[in-house]
């Protein structure tokens, strides 16, 4: 499916392994995942619980370093970066959503959004006016002022949604987004994904639920830290320059 | 960003306005006992060594009694006489005045204004003795101590209250059973604090009071003004030798002790300045007791937020940005504290000053220092707890339930 016309690959994983613990104890969880993910993809990862789609996920956040084996970011070495430097780099280039979504509990909805852009430098006003348009992309211009306790499940995965998607960032890294929702809310995420895919964020989402995973134009099977299989779903046309 | 990383931690303490309270309460305490004891103990020290100071160095006070410590047992001391008085003054070197003393009290009426207060004879050595300042009128004459006229001096409460502040010199009042003519008024001395209020006094000539009012020629206690060129030790050494051959103790006991004002004070001061050092180490070790609570609950509310700590790494907070939270956050929770610690020191203050009759202060210098300890403190226990949140990994911290 990959053409050679298309410029280099986004992000490119080799043979990398990942074990945790360590002695009698460790436990290999990546055993050689070779991946590679284009600018503007949208990725499905799916496989059963324990199989490392987590673990490759943190990976390509750079969350988490791998045992071994090779992560190109941009064509750049990123699996010897230091703490900071992936920091620096998850700053820039990556958001996270989360199964749990992961709101400042007490926090309004539009300081959860501005907390990225806090760390960027960005002025008050700045913050303020990029915060409350990501707000309105996700259809929560009017909920700014609440707090996460006085929102629903779906509106909160949207306003961590927003909150990842207020930095621009290249790549819009989900771990089950919909694990705690219903089906409805669960589409209404999907729909915002795909907008943002539409958009020209690559996004890459872990889920067990086949009906989201329609959603996605790449699917990635894990089994038992490997990659099995690479199906194509096949809506090419959505592909954007 | 550290603008910013400001107003996150005033975010985070006004998000946590219960804990962050009872965080800071053990620094509150501290900075106000601190404070307090201190500003308070500085006041005595002060108040004690004006009032040692207004009643004159280089004065000795003689009493007859068995010495300190001693119990009531026994024929009661024989008191002293004129002579004792002349013999100091003329027969001992460096002695630059000695004045009789011989106390009554009675009840003075002016005009239907009753007073009672404490009538002092003595002579005009006794301003020698002693800097008294006249605020009006004059002391007493010669042939007036002589004759041992009715005359007084008075104090500046007995003018406010029996005159009720208007004239009083060439006034004539009566005094238990006799009429006395105001002849000079004293400059205010203010509070003693041992032995009352000094200005209540009616001084006569020594004659007059033993004559009207004791009926003998009894002398209770003689002051001696030493001159500055001499030693109080070897004049006070001098008078002891004298007083034991006129009172014949031969081999016996002293019936009679000579206090040193200068050691009193001396005494005093040191007394009042180590209760000061203890009292404010005792409350400095309140104050590490609060910085050791900062340090419980950061470390609580570090564990308490670490997935806060999770989602802020996720987002590319780098370590620092981290630890700066919260060691921010903690400088400013104790800052906050100390604050309220100064505050509640300067009521406490205002409210103890007058209980323990010493004017109320305000001591910039322990204020700063108080202040800037409570900062540090901040500093010094909120780092561990900061550190810890800084070195979360992202990940556990994430999933930390
Ligand atoms: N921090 C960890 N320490 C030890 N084992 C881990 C850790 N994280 C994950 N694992 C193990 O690695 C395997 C893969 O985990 P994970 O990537 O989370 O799976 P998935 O997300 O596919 O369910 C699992 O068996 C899990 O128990
Ligand atoms: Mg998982």
């Amino acid at each position: 499916m990959a053409s050679p016309l298309i410029s280099p690959p986004l992000i490119s994983l080799r043979g990398i392994t990942k074990v945790y613990g360590e002695g009698p104890n460790a436990f290999q969880a990546l055993k050689g995942v070779d991946l590679e993910i284009a600018r503007g993809d949208f990725i499905a990862i799916m496989g059963a619980s324990g199989s490392g789609k987590s673990t490759t996920m943190n990976i390509l956040g750079c969350l988490d370093v791998p045992s071994g084996g090779e992560y190109l970011f941009h064509g750049h070495h990123v699996e010897t970066l230091d703490r900071d430097q992936r920091a620096l780099l998850r700053r820039k280039y990556f958001g996270f959503v989360f199964q749990g979504f992961n709101l400042l509990a007490r926090t309004s909805a539009l300081e959860n959004v501005e907390l990225p852009l806090v760390y960027r430098g960005d002025s008050r006003a700045e913050r303020r006016d990029a915060a409350m348009e990501a707000l309105d992309k996700v259809g929560l211009k009017d909920w700014w002022d609440h707090t996460p306790g006085e929102l629903s499940g779906g509106q909160q995965q949207r306003v961590a949604i927003a909150r990842a998607i207020v930095t621009r960032p290249e790549v819009l890294l989900a771990d089950e987004p919909t694990g705690n929702l219903d089906s409805a809310r669960s589409r209404e995420i999907m729909e915002l994904l795909t907008e943002f895919n539409a958009g020209g964020i690559t996004v890459l989402m872990v889920t067990h639920e086949p009906d989201m995973a329609e959603f996605a134009r790449t699917v990635v099977h894990f089994r038992d830290g490997l990659i099995e299989r690479i199906d194509s779903n096949g809506h090419g046309e959505r592909v954007a320059g | 960003m550290l603008g910013t990383i400001f107003l996150l931690a005033l975010r985070s303490i006004q998000r946590h306005l219960l804990r962050s309270f009872l965080t800071v309460l053990g620094v509150v305490i501290g900075v106000a006992a601190v404070v307090t004891m201190v500003t308070l103990g500085n006041a005595t020290t002060a108040a004690v060594q004006n009032q040692i100071a207004s009643l004159g160095t280089n004065i000795l006070q003689i009493r007859p009694g068995q010495g300190f410590g001693r119990g009531g047992g026994g024929p009661r001391p024989p008191n002293f006489e004129m002579a004792d008085v002349t013999a100091i003054e003329q027969q001992i070197a460096g002695v630059k005045a000695a004045a009789p003393q011989v106390q009554s009290s009675g009840t003075a009426i002016f005009e239907g204004t009753n007073w009672s207060t404490t009538i002092n004879g003595t002579t005009s050595a006794y301003f020698i003795v002693q800097p008294w300042p006249l605020a009006e009128g004059r002391g007493f004459t010669e042939a007036e101590e002589e004759a041992g006229k009715a005359v007084c001096i008075i104090g500046n409460t007995v003018r406010e209250n029996l005159f009720r502040g208007g004239d009083a010199v060439g006034q004539r009042f009566r005094i238990r059973d006799i009429s006395c003519d105001v002849v000079g008024i004293l400059s205010k001395r203010g509070q003693a604090g041992f032995g009352g209020d000094q200005d209540d006094v009616v001084i006569m000539p020594i004659k007059t009071v033993q004559r009207r009012f004791t009926g003998n020629q009894d002398v209770s206690a003689i002051l001696v003004g030493v001159d500055d060129a001499y030693s109080t030790e070897q004049v006070q050494s001098a008078i002891s030798d004298l007083l034991r051959e006129r009172r014949k103790l031969d081999g016996k006991e002293d019936n009679f002790n000579i206090f040193d004002t200068k050691q009193i004070s001396d005494t005093m001061t040191g007394t009042t300045t180590l209760l000061t050092r203890i009292v404010a180490a005792v409350a400095a070790i309140s104050l590490v007791v609060g910085g050791i609570g900062i340090m419980n609950i950061m470390l609580v509310s570090v564990t308490e937020r670490t997935r806060e700590i999770g989602i802020r790494l996720a987002i590319g907070a780098v370590s620092r940005e981290v630890l700066l939270q919260f060691l921010v956050e903690a400088v400013v929770l104790s800052c906050i504290g100390g604050l309220i610690g100064l505050v509640l020191a300067q009521l406490a203050i205002a409210l103890l000053s007058p209980l323990m009759q010493v004017p109320w202060t305000f001591d910039a210098q322990i204020n700063i220092i108080a202040f800037a300890v409570s900062a540090l403190i901040g500093v010094v226990f909120g780092y561990f707890p900061a550190r810890r949140a800084a070195n979360l990994n992202p990940i556990d911290a994430l999933r930390h339930e």
